[in-house]
C-alpha cells in the first residue's frame, strides 16, 4: 500500500518487474566471492590472536615456510610503512596505519581474533596445517571491553599516541577517547526552566553484528606485468580499490577490482580485510590466492556495531512541547579510533523540534575488532534513547504517543542539533499513516500484551555515481554500473533508465562491472545508491535521449529543433517513431549511440519512518513473542516496490533482533563467548510474524523521480518500538539492550519484588 | 596422509563418481571438485542452512555430511531444480514475491521448501517458518520468502 504519491505520472516506475539477476540467484549460477574459480588458484588462511590485549615480542614463521604445501607467508611487516598516512577514503579521511595495522598486527594485537599472519598454500587443508607452525610470542596485556571501564583514567590503554581530541584541542595523556564531540542549540539552561515535566534516563546497548550469511571472502592475482586484480564481494569496487592501492603504496589504476554478487554487506562490507593480505600473498608467490574468513573470524574480528553507554534528558511543557533536551553519548569504536559517535550524536534529538539541546559525545577505544558501520550506524542506539523518553513523557503528559510525536515532529526548516536545516522530509505524513494504520486503530487485548511505537531518521548521502549505457541494434539498452547489487539495485537502476526513455524496464539489461569498464562510482551504502546511481542514469537517458533526436531529425531530414520526445516516442511533423524502432535504424543514421554520466549530488534524501509493535511476554520465561508489526516509511518515490518493503522488513526484523537476543557477551578474559550463529541467536523465520509495510511518498525535490534513500531508516526505530511494547506488556522499561530472556525475566521479578 | 576414498553418489539425476579425503565435508566436495557452487557456505557448523541440499529427499546442512556418506545417495542441489530449463514454481514465485535480495541464502530456502512442498503441498504459514527456521536470511525479514513459498504451494496444486 502507498500512501501520498500521484502513481499514474509514470510507466515503469512504481511497477513490480523481475529483476534482471533473477534467474541466476534461483537457480545457483550466480557467482559471489567464494565462488571465483581460476586456473592455478591457491588458498590463503590467516593466523588469529587468541589473546584480548597482548604485546607481541616475536612471530617466527620458519617452520611454516617449511610446511607441506606452503607457498609464502606475510606477516604486518610486509605492509609498506605507513605511519601518520591520512588517505580520504569515500565516506572520510582514515589513517592507513591503523587500516593496514587491523589488517595484520605489528606491535600489539588490539582483541581476539586480530590477523597476526598469512598463509598460502596449495589446498585450504594445508594452509590450516601450516598455521599451527607458526610460532607467536605474546605477552597479554590487561583487556577492557565495555565502553565506561575504557574511559577510566586507569583503564588499559590500547594505543599510547593516540590523544583525546575535544573540538580541536589534544588531551595532555593519551587516552582511550578518541574523541569528544560536542554540538549545543539554544540555551538548555533556559529551556529546561520552561519545562513542567523532565526525565532523565541511562541506558546500555551490547555490541550486534551486521551478520550478512555470507563471510568476507576475496581472491587476489597480482600478475606478472605488475598489475592486482581482485575478485571480493564487496559494498564498493572502487573503494576496496582505493583501500588496497593506498595500504599497498601502489597507484590505483595499478589495480582492478571485480565485484563478485554479494552475500549481504549492512555496511559491514566497506572496509577491507581480506584483499590486501590476499595480493601480498599472491605477490610472494606468483599465483592467484582465495582467501574466505570462517563465520568465527566474522564475529571476532569483522563489524561489529558499537556497545554503547547513553544518559539522556528531555523537558516538556505539559500542553505537550519539548522544549529542551541533553544527550551523553559514549560509543565504543572498538581497536582503532573513528566509531560511529557522529552520526549518533546528530541523529539522538532528529525526529523532533529541540529548541534547546546539548549533546556531547566520546569516541572510545577496547579491546574489541573494529566497529564498523550497521545499517544507519549510530543511529539505532541514540533512538532507543531518545525515543522511550518521548514514550515515557506522553504518558506522563496523558497524550497519545504518536500525537506527541506529531506536535514536536520536525519538517521543513527545523533545524537539527547539529546544524542543518531540514527540505522538505515525511516525518509528519509518517505518523499520520501510521494513526491512521489498521494496526494502531486495531485494539491489542489480552494479558502480557503490549503495543509500542518509535520513529527514526537517517540522513541517506548522495556521493559519487557513474554509468554508461550502449543502445543494442535490437532497441534494447545495455547499462554498466558500478554500484555493487546487494538488494536488487539493478532493478531499480534499470528502470529509472527505461522511465527514462521510455522503454520497458526487460529492454534495459544493466550490469554491475569492474573497476576498468565504468567511471568511479561510490560505495553500496548510505542508502545512496537507488538515488545516486539513479540520478546518473537518470542524466545518461537525457544524453541518449538528445542523441536520438539528432538521429531522428538526420532520418528524416527536418530540423533538429522540430523533433519532440514524449513518452518514448520521437516525433517531428508528420513523422513518428518509438525509441525500439528508432534505435534498429542507427546504423543507418550515425552508428550507435552511448550515454555516460557521472554525479556527485549534494542534495538531501532525508528519510524518516515510525514503526509499531504489537508483542506478547511470557512473564514464566521473560521471552518476547512479536505479534504484529508494522513498518511506515518515506521512501520519496518507490521505484520497485517490493524492493522497498522488502528493505523496511528486512532493516525491522534486524531491529528486533537487536532489541531481543543480539549480543557480543565476554568474559573477564576479554574474550567472545558466543561467536557462532548458534550463540549468537538471529532472528528465525518461526521468531517474527508477517512485517507489514505502508510506502509513505512525499518525493525528494532533488531527485528527478522524488527518491529518497530506503535502506538504513528502517533498522532506526524497532529498538524503541520494542522496548515500548514491552513495558506497555508489563510495566517494565528495558534500558539495557538486548531484552533477552534472562534479563527481562529478572526486570519482571524485581517489579513483582517491589 | 589418508588415502582418498572413491565415492559414487547421484547428483541432481546424474551419476558421479569423485574422489575424496575422508574427512571432507559433501559441501565441500559439491563445491570444489564438482563445481556445483550453489550451495553456500556461511558458517560450516550447521547454524545457517545456506549450504542445504537433498539427501534421498531429505534436506541437510551439506557442511555437516562428509562426502563419503554420500555414497549411493541421491543428491539434489539448487542447480538441480529446475527442470528442462523451466524454473520450478519455488524458483519462480520467488522471482516474482521479490523473496531474495543479496541471494546468498536463496539456494539454502529452495532446497528445504522444495522438500516441504514435497511432504506437504498445502502447509500452512506456521508450517512454512517451523520448517524454514533452519535457514537463516539476514535481508528481508522472511515475510516475502513464506509468502513466496504459500505462492509456490498454491501453483503447484492448481497445476496438479
Ligand atoms: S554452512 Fe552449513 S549450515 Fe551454515
Ligand atoms: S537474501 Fe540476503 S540473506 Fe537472504
Amino acid at each position: 500500500m502507498a500512501a501520498g504519491s500521484d502513481q499514474k505520472k509514470y510507466k515503469v516506475i512504481g511497477t513490480r518487474p523481475i529483476r534482471p539477476d533473477g534467474a541466476d540467484k534461483v537457480t545457483g549460477r550466480a557467482i559471489y566471492g567464494a565462488d571465483v574459480q581460476l586456473s592455478g588458484l591457491v588458498h590463503g588462511k590467516i593466523l588469529r590472536s587468541p589473546h584480548a590485549h597482548a604485546k607481541i615480542k616475536s612471530v617466527d614463521v620458519s617452520a611454516a615456510l617449511q610446511a607441506a604445501g606452503v607457498l609464502a607467508v606475510v606477516t604486518g611487516a610486509d605492509f609498506p610503512e605507513l605511519k601518520d598516512k591520512i588517505a580520504q577514503l569515500g565516506e572520510g579521511a582514515v589513517n592507513l596505519a591503523y587500516l593496514s595495522g587491523n589488517l595484520l598486527a605489528r606491535d600489539k594485537v588490539l582483541y581476539k581474533g586480530h590477523a597476526v599472519a598469512a598463509v598460502a598454500a596449495r589446498t585450504a587443508n594445508q594452509a590450516e596445517e601450516a598455521l599451527k607452525k607458526i610460532r607467536v610470542e605474546y605477552e597479554p596485556l590487561p583487556a577492557v571491553t565495555w565502553v565506561l571501564d575504557a574511559m577510566q583514567d586507569d583503564a588499559p590503554l590500547l594505543h599510547d599516541d593516540i590523544h583525546t581530541d575535544s573540538m580541536g584541542n589534544q588531551s595532555e595523556k593519551p587516552s582511550n577517547i578518541s574523541t569528544h564531540l560536542h554540538f549545543e542549540t539554544g540555551d538548555v539552561g533556559q529551556g529546561f526552566k520552561q519545562a513542567d515535566v523532565v526525565i532523565e534516563r541511562e541506558f546500555k546497548t551490547a555490541s550486534v553484528h551486521q551478520g550478512y550469511i555470507e563471510p568476507h571472502v576475496a581472491t587476489a592475482l597480482w600478475n606478472t606485468d605488475g598489475r592486482l586484480k581482485i575478485w571480493t564481494s564487496t559494498q564498493g569496487s572502487f573503494t576496496a580499490r582505493q583501500q588496497t592501492a593506498e595500504l599497498l603504496q601502489i597507484p590505483v589504476s595499478q589495480v582492478t577490482v571485480v565485484p563478485c554478487e554479494i552475500g549481504g554487506g549492512f555496511g559491514g562490507k566497506i572496509s577491507v580485510y581480506l584483499e590486501p593480505v590476499a595480493a601480498l600473498l599472491s605477490r610472494k608467490c606468483g599465483r592467484p590466492v582465495k582467501m574466505t574468513m570462517t563465520r568465527e573470524a566474522c564475529f571476532e574480528a569483522t563489524g561489529p556495531t558499537p556497545g554503547s553507554y547513553m544518559r539522556v534528558k528531555i523537558g516538556a511543557t505539559k500542553e505537550g512541547k519539548i522544549v529542551a533536551g541533553e544527550a551523553y553519548l559514549a560509543y565504543d569504536a572498538g581497536a582503532y579510533p573513528g566509531g560511529m559517535i557522529g552520526p549518533g550524536c546528530m541523529c539522538v534529538f532528529s525526529c523532533y523540534e529541540f529548541p534547546n539541546a546539548v549533546v556531547d559525545g566520546y569516541d572510545v577505544m577496547l579491546n574489541k575488532p573494529k566497529t564498523q558501520a550497521y545499517r544507519a550506524p549510530g543511529a539505532t542506539h541514540a533512538a532507543l534513547a531518545c525515543e522511550t523518553i518521548i514514550d515515557e513523557l506522553a504518558e506522563k503528559l496523558k497524550l497519545d504517543p504518536i500525537e506527541f510525536r506529531l506536535m514536536n515532529a520536525a519538517q521543513e526548516g527545523t533545524r537539527r542539533v547539529d546544524g542543518p536545516v531540514y527540505p522538505r522530509v515525511g516525518l509528519i505524513e509518517c505518523l499520520e499513516a501510521a494513526k491512521a494504520s489498521e494496526h494502531y486503530q486495531s485494539s491489542l487485548k489480552g494479558p502480557n500484551r503490549g503495543r509500542g511505537v518509535a520513529a527514526g531518521f537517517w540522513f541517506n548521502i548522495g556521493l559519487k555515481s557513474a554509468a554508461t549505457a550502449n543502445v543494442n541494434a535490437d532497441g534494447c539498452v545495455t547499462l554498466l554500473e558500478g554500484s555493487t547489487d546487494i538488494g536488487g539495485s539493478r532493478a531499480s537502476i534499470a528502470m529509472q533508465l527505461a522511465e527514462t526513455l521510455g522503454i520497458a524496464a526487460e529492454d534495459v539489461h544493466p550490469a554491475v562491472v569492474d573497476t576498468d569498464s565504468v567511471g568511479y562510482t561510490d560505495v553500496t551504502g548510505g542508502s545512496r545508491v537507488t538515488f545516486a546511481t539513479g540520478m546518473a542514469v537518470y542524466q545518461v537517458g537525457r544524453k541518449i535521449r538528445a542523441q536520438m533526436m539528432e538521429r531522428a531529425a538526420e532520418l528524416w531530414e527536418v530540423d533538429a529543433a522540430s523533433v519532440s520526445e514524449a513518452d518514448g516516442v520521437y516525433s517531428s511533423g508528420e513523422h513518428s517513431l518509438p525509441f525500439k524502432e528508432l534505435a534498429v535504424k542507427l546504423h543507418e543514421i550515425g552508428g550507435p549511440i552511448v550515454g555516460s554520466a557521472s554525479v556527485n549530488p549534494q542534495g538531501s534524501s532525508n528519510g524518516f519512518g515510525v514503526q509499531i509493535a504489537d508483542v506478547e511476554v511470557d512473564p514464566e520465561t521473560g521471552k518476547v513473542s512479536v505479534l504484529r508489526y508494522t513498518v511506515i516509511q518515506d521512501a520519496g518515490q518507490a521505484i520497485h516496490p517490493s524492493y522497498v518493503e522488502g528493505q523496511m522488513q528486512g532493516g525491522a526484523v534486524q531491529g528486533i533482533g537487536w532489541a531481543l537476543n543480539e549480543e557480543y557477551f565476554y568474559g573477564d578474559d576479554g574474550q567472545m563467548k558466543n561467536a557462532s550463529f548458534l550463540d549468537y541467536r538471529m532472528p528465525t523465520a518461526l521468531d517474527v510474524p508477517m512485517i507489514e509495510t505502508i510506502i509513505v511518498e512525499v518525493p525528494n525535490p532533488e531527485h528527478p523521480f522524488g527518491v529518497r534513500g530506503v535502506g538504513e531508516t528502517p533498522i532506526v526505530p524497532p529498538v524503541a518500538a520494542m522496548a515500548n511494547a514491552v513495558y506497555a506488556a508489563t510495566g517494565v522499561r528495558m534500558r539495557d539492550i538486548p531484552m533477552s530472556p534472562p534479563k527481562l525475566w529478572k526486570a519482571l521479578a524485581e517489579k513483582e519484588s517491589s | 596422509m589418508t588415502k582418498k576414498v572413491q565415492v559414487s553418489a547421484t547428483v541432481n539425476g546424474e551419476t558421479v563418481d569423485f574422489l575424496c579425503e575422508p574427512w571432507q565435508s559433501l559441501l565441500d566436495v559439491l563445491r570444489e571438485e564438482l563445481h556445483l557452487t550453489g550451495a553456500k557456505e556461511g558458517c560450516n557448523n550447521g547454524n545457517c542452512g545456506a549450504c542445504s541440499v537433498l539427501l534421498d529427499g531429505a534436506p541437510v546442512n551439506s557442511c555437516l555430511v562428509l562426502a563419503v556418506e554420500a555414497e549411493g545417495a541421491e543428491i539434489t542441489t539448487v542447480e538441480g531444480i529446475a527442470q528442462n530449463g523451466q524454473l520450478h514454481p519455488l524458483q519462480q514465485c520467488f522471482l516474482e514475491g521479490a523473496a531474495l535480495q543479496c541471494g546468498i541464502c536463496t539456494p539454502g530456502f529452495l532446497v528445504t521448501a522444495k522438500a516441504l512442498l514435497d511432504q506437504n503441498p498445502n502447509p500452512t504459514e506456521e508450517q512454512i517458518r517451523f520448517e524454514l527456521a533452519g535457514n537463516l536470511c539476514r535481508c528481508t525479514g522472511y515475510d516475502k520468502i513464506i509468502k513466496a513459498v504459500l505462492a509456490a504451494a498454491k501453483n503447484l496444486q492448481e497445476a496438479n
